[in-house]
């Protein structure tokens, strides 16, 4: 399925379907917004840097959601902030893909009884692609679930609607 | 240095019935209660004396006392009467090295307390904070809105005892 392999040996040439192409592009630099909200952020960070490297899958923080493919959620979404994850969200150009990270953002986390100011599962407000659970995620956590959303990207079709 | 018994003893000689009493019954450190009316007056005492110089304010919390008697009416609804809610305040004099705790309670309907933040402005925050989360009003404060909640929550106070969440805010659905 990957394109390289389908090179011709000695001509600058690839073939390739359009939708692969796209779908290798897109899924190669999944630009994130440079956006962290609780805990869950230092580990992203963590992801970030160095020693676990985002940056060989192509994910680079951008400092704009209007430059940005990926969102990811890392940490408690609060009621307050809620409103102004899914205005990042709605910012977003198209394509956009959500990785809600933790416990928090999947369901509310610790707070899921008591959490008077926690909204239980950001999914209430954003479509969600991918979950990491964890609490926080470890960055090997966060690396497999950035995986999973190139594998889910790698398929995707420009003519069938994806969910 | 001075003890909780020697400031207790300074503030009854000086303002008489709005120092209330000094509790040291409990396993921590004892505590003067004061007259939320006059808080303000003896929070500025302790600052600028000589003797106390109480620089600092460390902590301004507030607490929902829990108590109060529940009530059951004729159509038997139940209502709670003699609630309380208090403020404490931890004062700590970094020249002199002495520590003291405040405290004040208030009725629950009507809970005023006079503002101390025009004796340390740091205050400020600390007194938005107990108005957000048990609704306790500080008069004379100069910005009294919430600080943590949303700017727009209507379902009240959530620290207090007998909150509920409410099923919705904009929208989204609040319980799990």
């Amino acid at each position: 399925m990957g394109i390289l392999d389908q090179q011709f040996t000695n001509d600058n040439i690839v073939i390739a379907k359009t939708e692969d192409l796209l779908n290798w592009a897109r899924l190669s630099s999944l630009w994130q917004v440079g956006f962290g909200l609780a805990c869950c952020a230092i580990e992203m960070m963590a992801t970030s840097a160095s020693h676990y490297d985002f940056d060989r899958f192509g994910v680079i923080p951008r400092p704009s959601p209007r430059q940005s493919d990926v969102i990811i959620v890392s940490g408690t979404v609060t009621l307050k902030m809620a409103i102004r994850v899914k205005r990042l969200y709605e910012q977003m150009p198209d394509p956009k893909y959500v990785i809600s990270m933790g416990s928090c953002s999947n369901c509310g986390g610790p707070y899921w009884e008591h959490g008077y100011h926690v909204l239980k599962g950001v999914d209430r407000v954003i479509p969600v692609d991918v979950y990491v659970p964890g609490c926080p995620p470890r960055p090997e956590a966060l690396l497999e679930g950035l995986l999973k959303l190139q594998e889910k990207i790698r398929y995707e079709s420009l003519v069938k609607k994806s969910a | 240095m001075k003890t909780s018994e020697e400031i207790y003893k300074s503030l009854k000689e000086k303002f008489g019935d709005s120092i209330i009493e000094l509790n040291s019954a409990q396993p921590v450190e004892a505590f003067i209660i004061v007259n939320p009316q006059s808080i303000d007056e003896v929070c500025l005492f302790l600052k600028d004396n000589e003797e106390f110089k109480f620089d600092s304010l460390m902590c301004l919390s507030g607490v929902d006392d829990a108590n109060g008697e529940k009530k059951t009416n004729e159509d038997g609804s139940t209502a709670i009467i003699g609630a309380t809610l208090s403020v404490f305040y931890h004062l700590e004099s970094i020249e002199l090295k002495h520590k003291v705790t405040l405290k004040v309670s208030v009725n629950k309907d009507n809970p005023e307390v006079k503002s101390v933040t025009g004796v340390w402005s740091h205050a400020d925050w600390h007194e938005r904070e107990a108005y957000d989360l048990l609704g306790i009003k500080f008069l004379n404060h100069p910005d009294l809105r919430r600080i943590l909640m949303p700017y727009d929550w209507e379902a009240g106070y959530p620290l207090r005892k007998d909150y509920e969440n409410p099923e919705f805010y904009q929208g989204m659905k609040v319980p799990y």
